[in-house]
């Protein structure tokens, strides 16, 4: 150490770690224009916010919420906007990409493209998709099961939040250091303290982690509530589609998660303690890793397309006018890919040198599930046949899933030869071949969700013209995107190149940026599409709550629902129960109204999320009094919270009956 | 279905006019959340099993572990357990005191284990056997100190519902929240089981 | 095969007559056995699948437009949900096609194994007995491709030639991070990994220039990490093996070390000389003097580790912190008191073995090499 390092040298470094002003990106003027942007928008939405005095309201009514509802439609929010940063990121790409040739070297050098892939990586799956498909599932589910809340309505409300700070640290890295430059998946060594010793990989990890307490807990909430909570006479075989696929998809992430969570703790101590389990040396194993990590991974690319199956499933039944087809087979082609996704996970690797039989098994494995999925798809096919098909936008969506997907399943299958793999592995081929099941599944799933339930969550339809705009561009956008990547990955074109010497490939990555376009302008109609169905929300109103004459439990109530959801406990005869209740001619009950039991609000999801935010905080930059402060009052939050005994409320009956009473009225003026 | 209307064959009832109260879900939240670590561990286990003989030619179970030292670790563990069956009987009975003092005295074996197990972890460190040496003392400390970390938490939940208990009763809430930890305390016992044997017994004797 | 080639290409060139040029297909049309027996599998495997795909397809735009709710002549059904003889079919049919699929998958997986020797050198020609494979060992540097030809005592960086028609036997491993070894042309990829060694038989049956690189991501020098891949007559390669003992220096441990440092984008280097054992340290990672290498780690801990007094052995076991022990702290990097594992001084480690190469410009110019004579060795040590 240098002699001249006096006291208050050290001072700041125990204040600050390894924080300095170096790590602020004044140098990068991209950055630096973001920010500023960032800002700005930032101090506008905090001035508007204060202006109109909605913190209040903010905090008491959807912050602290406990409310299913609530907080599906905040995670949905959160999905949106790191939709958002992640298109940008594959925005830089695209540009990059198509601009770097020869003596081209673009704008992006490696240091800053190398974080852009990766974040782009991490934030659409962890921070889109994922908080997508959850905020889905936590809206739709208890209401097409019958019941008032999930099962643990505090805990719902902390694992939003804990998802949101796994954001907000990721967000963290773009202004305050860097993220890691290792691939979304960080395999070490790489991603070791050696080859990677900055920030980085620690804002990765400790992001995820973050998260991923959020996600298990979420998991676990929605299986006991599946479970336990479904309406009398609602037999496991009596599910919705979209129930079935949820519980699923969520022993999916109770059993894969902590295999998550395992795996990057010991890449933390490898970074942080020294051990040697992933590095080359003292007897650690770096393919270890990578097969740990896609022991989870490969379960979550199902975690995220189950419940856009259960999606397609619910709007192609309701818009042919018809029970789908083959009910059971559905569900048993669910189940049979939930455990079938465990034993796939090797064809991520096959070019690590296994031996033949190894690969070959993997490689069969991978392809069975593609049985159960054709199954699926001829189950949505023959739902349609004699069916009375209404084209709105969800309908839209559903049948350019099925075209697009179908290819995205052929090129997966593909993939999954082992000898064919080894040329395709890495290569922009496999590129276009997880976008298009990802895009095309569920991407297009969850848009689908969203035109199909939000005239459930906001009580109005969303605008079907820009609907469809935004359908058009994402479908022809998706196909000008990807289709030239499929080509380049048979020129043999890798992965995570940011310069290319090839001229002759720069046609194509050109025609690629120009399907980003596409989809970017699907993305803003999107955005459109939102204004305008909220300036026209009175012609666009739904006041029977049951806007597409569909046939699940959810339309049975109003739009929007009430707190309670539902006045009385339905009860259930056959699967599609609400069509069966208007089939035989259910009469809703006017009277008889009883108070009812619910769960209260509370702020220490939020106080949790923010003490993990500083003490991730602490971890990444080495602020160790930071993080062990920020610990310590997890620990006592955490306690007080557990001396509160009084966490539940009866809503008074008058409040039910005046509720009840304006619906009453509501559905007679329409009629 | 006593509390539903009269039900006819063509046009049954629809819903409940009783307020309907589904069965508490706490005890299978509390198993998932369990089988979801108890699968945490399992990674460490396999990773024992892959990494555990990678000495990276230093020094082997067989020149680390006292089985004496662990054999009493085990028994701490196990009493712990008897201890804490003890005091879900004495719940059953509704004896908040005898509850209180069988909660004590597992808390008392949790803390000599812990003592026990940073006893161990620290001569290790000394001897220059630490995490950092090589892969297999990596998992060896990973393993167990993750087993022990659970256990800190376990006794931190120990001593606030003791707390809880002697100040709000046996309500029914603190019952459920007795039964959760009885599950994970028993849970804990059993996954030291899988420790002992893989890593202590099969290390120095296999 | 070769005509659902030619459709594919005729649809390149019918959409898009400005890549015409550009449409070259290497995956699709390569140029060693290996990879045209891959290819076929990609042919074979997406035939078999657009069996079911097409149909589905079809049918799905079919259904959608006759059950539009427009057209009121489609009979409409609201029950029918459940026919169990069209669930029979929609089971067994993608069945049908997964069974052939994955017969086709386990033999071909089999046959196709990179670790096993080849037996033919092209669809119609068998390897014969006496043709012993051309040993080629590669190794995965920080950024740049080092190849070490045993056989001709030979080693070049970032170029690799090999005759045509002649098994080639690939020992694989990596310094420091994963790649992943891939010439399209010649076959498939196999990963590159520290530590350990890979294998990868193949064949290049027609004369060329073709690209290899990494197709693994292994940081910031990644994109640079290519090489050209030369498939020469007997001749020609017997020339190129001359002209690289010509001109080339001496591959020994200390020029290795010094190559072994990151750099990004290295022109071609070539190698006299390379010494004996020497990728066999790189895979035991002891390549430095006083390592201790991995398999006598490995040794010992079989005959059960070394003991409490074992120090010594980790100090000289400790591989993955060669680089920062040597680094100035603070330098390069803001977001972290060490310096990243970059490019420090991309020229540097041209030095000494072909330090007189520093004024050429780059990639695959090795021609120009020859203008001068190889530098006199700084370091002469190396073992006979």
């Amino acid at each position: 150490m240098e002699t001249a390092m006096s006291s208050s040298n050290n001072l700041t470094d125990f204040i600050f770690g390894r924080l300095s002003w170096n790590a602020l990106p004044f140098h990068e003027p991209i950055l630096v224009v973001t920010f500023i942007a960032v800002a700005l928008g930032g101090i506008a939405v905090v001035g508007a916010l204060t202006y109109f005095r909605l913190w209040g309201y903010l905090w008491k009514e959807w912050f602290t919420s406990v409310d299913h509802k609530k907080i599906g439609i905040m995670y949905v929010v959160l999905a949106l906007v790191m939709l958002m940063r992640g298109f940008a990121d594959a925005v830089m790409m695209r540009t990059q990409q198509a601009i770097a040739f020869g003596a081209n070297e673009g704008y992006l050098p490696p240091h800053h493209y190398d974080q852009v892939f990766t974040a782009h990586g991490v934030i659409m799956i962890f921070f889109m998709a994922m908080p997508f498909v959850t905020g889905i599932m936590n809206y739709v589910v208890p209401l097409q099961i019958g019941a008032r809340d999930v099962s643990f309505p505090f805990l719902n409300n902390f694992s939003f939040w804990m998802t949101t700070a796994g954001a907000v640290i990721i967000m963290m890295s773009l202004f305050i250091g860097e993220f890691a430059r290792t691939g979304w998946l960080a395999y070490p060594p790489l991603s070791g303290a050696d080859y990677s010793p900055g920030v980085g990989v620690d804002y990765y990890i400790w992001g995820l982690q973050v998260a991923g307490v959020g996600t298990t807990l979420s998991g676990i909430n929605l299986i006991a509530t599946i479970v336990k909570m479904r309406a009398p006479g609602m037999t496991m075989m009596k599910m919705p589609v979209f129930t079935w696929t949820s519980l699923c998809t969520n022993v999916l992430i109770v059993a894969t998660f902590p295999i998550l969570t395992a795996t990057l703790v010991l890449l933390t101590l490898d970074r942080y303690v020294g051990t040697h389990f992933f590095t080359n040396d003292l007897g650690g194993n770096p393919m270890m890793y990578v097969n740990l990590i896609w022991i989870w991974g490969h379960p979550e690319v199902y975690i995220l397309i189950l419940p856009a199956f259960g999606i397609f499933s619910e709007v192609v039944a309701s818009f042919t006018g018809k029970r789908l087809f083959g009910y059971a087979s559905m569900v048993y082609a669910t189940v049979v890919i939930t455990i079938l996704s465990y034993l796939v996970w090797l064809h991520h690797f096959f070019t690590m040198g296994s031996g033949a039989s190894v690969n070959a098994f993997f490689g069969i494995t991978t392809m069975i599930i593609s049985i159960p999925t054709g199954a699926k798809m001829f189950n949505w096919l023959f739902t349609m046949y004699r069916g009375r098909i209404r084209y709105e936008p969800p309908m839209l969506w559903t049948i350019g899933f099925m075209l697009t997907f179908v290819i995205g399943g052929m090129t997966g299958v593909m993939l999954a030869v082992p000898p064919a793999d080894f040329v395709l592995h890495n290569s922009l081929f496999l590129i276009a071949h997880f976008h298009n099941v990802i895009i095309g599944g569920v991407v297009f799933g969850l848009l689908a969700g969203v035109n199909y339930w939000f005239p459930k969550a906001f009580g109005y339809k969303l605008d079907p013209f820009w609907g469809k705009m935004s359908f058009w561009f994402w479908q022809i956008g998706f196909w000008f995107a990807f289709a030239p990547l499929y080509v380049l990955g048979l020129m043999g074109v890798t992965r995570r190149v940011n310069h290319f010497e090839d001229a002759s490939l720069q046609i194509w990555f050109v025609i690629a940026a120009f399907g980003a376009f596409l989809i970017a302008l699907g993305i803003a109609s999107f955005v459109i599409q939102l204004i305008v169905s909220f300036l026209k929300r009175d012609q666009l109103r739904d006041t029977t709550g049951d806007p597409w004459d569909a046939r699940t439990l959810e339309w049975s109530t109003s739009s929007p629902p009430p707190d309670y959801n539902f006045a009385f406990t339905p009860v259930v005869h056959d699967h599609d129960s609400w069509y069966d209740m208007k089939r035989r001619g259910y009469v809703r009950p006017l009277e008889g109204f009883k108070p009812i039991h619910m769960p209260k609000n509370t702020g220490t999801g939020v106080i949790l999320s923010g003490l993990s935010v500083a003490l991730a905080f602490g971890l990444i930059w080495y602020m160790w009094w930071l993080a062990a402060l920020s610990f310590l009052g997890i620990i006592v939050v955490a306690i007080a919270h557990t001396f509160n005994y009084k966490r539940d409320f009866y809503i008074p009956v008058e409040t039910v009956t005046t509720t009840e009473n304006a619906r009453t009225k509501q559905l007679a003026e329409q009629a | 279905m006593s509390n539903t209307h009269a039900v006819s064959a063509d046009k049954p009832e629809f819903y409940l006019t009783e307020e309907h109260h589904p069965e508490s879900s706490t005890m299978l939240g509390f198993w998932i959340y369990l089988m979801s670590d108890c699968l945490m561990f399992a990674v460490l286990f396999v990773t024992y099993a892959v990494l555990g003989r990678n000495y990276a030619a230093g020094p082997a179970p067989a020149d680390l572990f006292d089985l004496k030292l662990v054999a009493i670790n085990t028994a701490m563990l196990l009493f712990s357990s008897i201890t804490y069956g003890f005091a879900m009987l004495r719940m059953e009975k509704n004896d908040r005191s005898g509850t209180l003092l069988w909660l004590f005295v597992t808390g008392i074996f949790g803390a000599i284990f812990l003592a026990l197990e940073l006893y161990e972890f620290n001569h290790l460190i000394h001897e220059g056997a630490g995490p950092d040496r090589s892969a297999f003392l990596s998992i060896f400390f990973t393993l167990v100190g993750t087993h022990g970390l659970h256990v800190t938490f376990g006794t931190i939940w120990l001593i606030t519902l003791m707390v809880q208990v002697a100040k709000f009763g046996l309500v029914e809430a603190n019952r459920r929240r007795l039964m959760c930890l009885s599950m994970f305390w028993h849970f804990l016992d059993v996954i030291w089981i899988g420790v002992f044997s893989i890593v202590y017994l099969l290390g120095v004797l296999g | 095969m070769p005509r659902l080639l030619k459709l594919v290409r005729g649809l390149c060139a019918l959409t898009l007559p400005l890549a015409l040029a550009g449409c070259n297909l290497v995956v699709m049309s390569p140029s060693g056995d290996i990879a045209a027996q891959q290819r076929d599998l990609i042919v074979v495997s997406t035939v078999l699948m657009l069996l079911i795909i097409i149909p589905v397809m079809c049918l799905t735009v079919y259904f959608a437009w006759h059950y539009r709710r427009s057209n009121v002549n489609a009979k409409y059904d609201p029950e029918w949900h459940h026919s169990t003889r069209l669930e029979v079919v929609i089971w067994s049919a993608p069945l049908a096609i997964i069974i052939a699929l994955g017969a086709v998958t386990w033999i071909s997986t089999h046959k196709l194994d990179p670790y096993r020797p080849l037996d033919r050198i092209d669809a119609t020609r068998p390897v014969s007995g006496e043709v012993k494979p051309l040993t080629v060992e590669v190794v995965a540097l920080d950024w740049k491709w080092l190849f070490i030809y045993p056989e001709q005592g030979i080693a070049t960086v970032n170029e690799m030639a090999a005759p045509i028609d002649r098994p080639i036997e690939f020992k694989i491993t990596a310094s420091s991070v994963m790649n992943s070894f891939y010439i399209p042309a010649l076959a498939g990829q196999i990963y590159a990994m520290p530590g350990m060694q890979t294998k990868l038989h193949a064949v290049i049956n027609k004369e060329g220039e073709y690209e290899g690189f990494s197709a693994n991501y292994s940081g910031e020098g990644f994109s640079g990490m290519r090489f050209k891949f030369h498939g020469l007559s007997e001749d020609g390669f017997g020339q190129w093996v001359a002209r690289v003992k010509n001109q080339g220096s001496a591959l020994n441990r200390d020029a290795y070390l010094k190559l072994e440092r990151p750099s990004t984008r290295n022109p071609v280097m070539y190698y006299a000389t390379a010494e004996t054992g020497l990728f066999d340290a790189i895979v035991n990672l002891c390549a430095k003097p006083g390592q201790m290498c991995m398999k006598d780690m490995m040794h010992v801990d079989m005959m059960g580790g070394g003991g409490k007094e074992s120090e010594e052995n980790r100090k000289r076991l400790e591989y993955d912190a060669r680089f920062s022990t040597e680094m100035a702290p603070g330098a390069t990097h803001p977001a972290s008191g060490q310096p990243s594992h970059s490019s420090q001084d991309p020229q540097g480690v041209n030095e000494p073995a072909s330090g007189n190469n520093n004024g050429h410009s780059g990639h695959g110019d090795h021609a120009s090499h020859g203008a001068t004579p190889a530098p006199e060795q700084l370091n002469t040590n190396t073992k006979p």
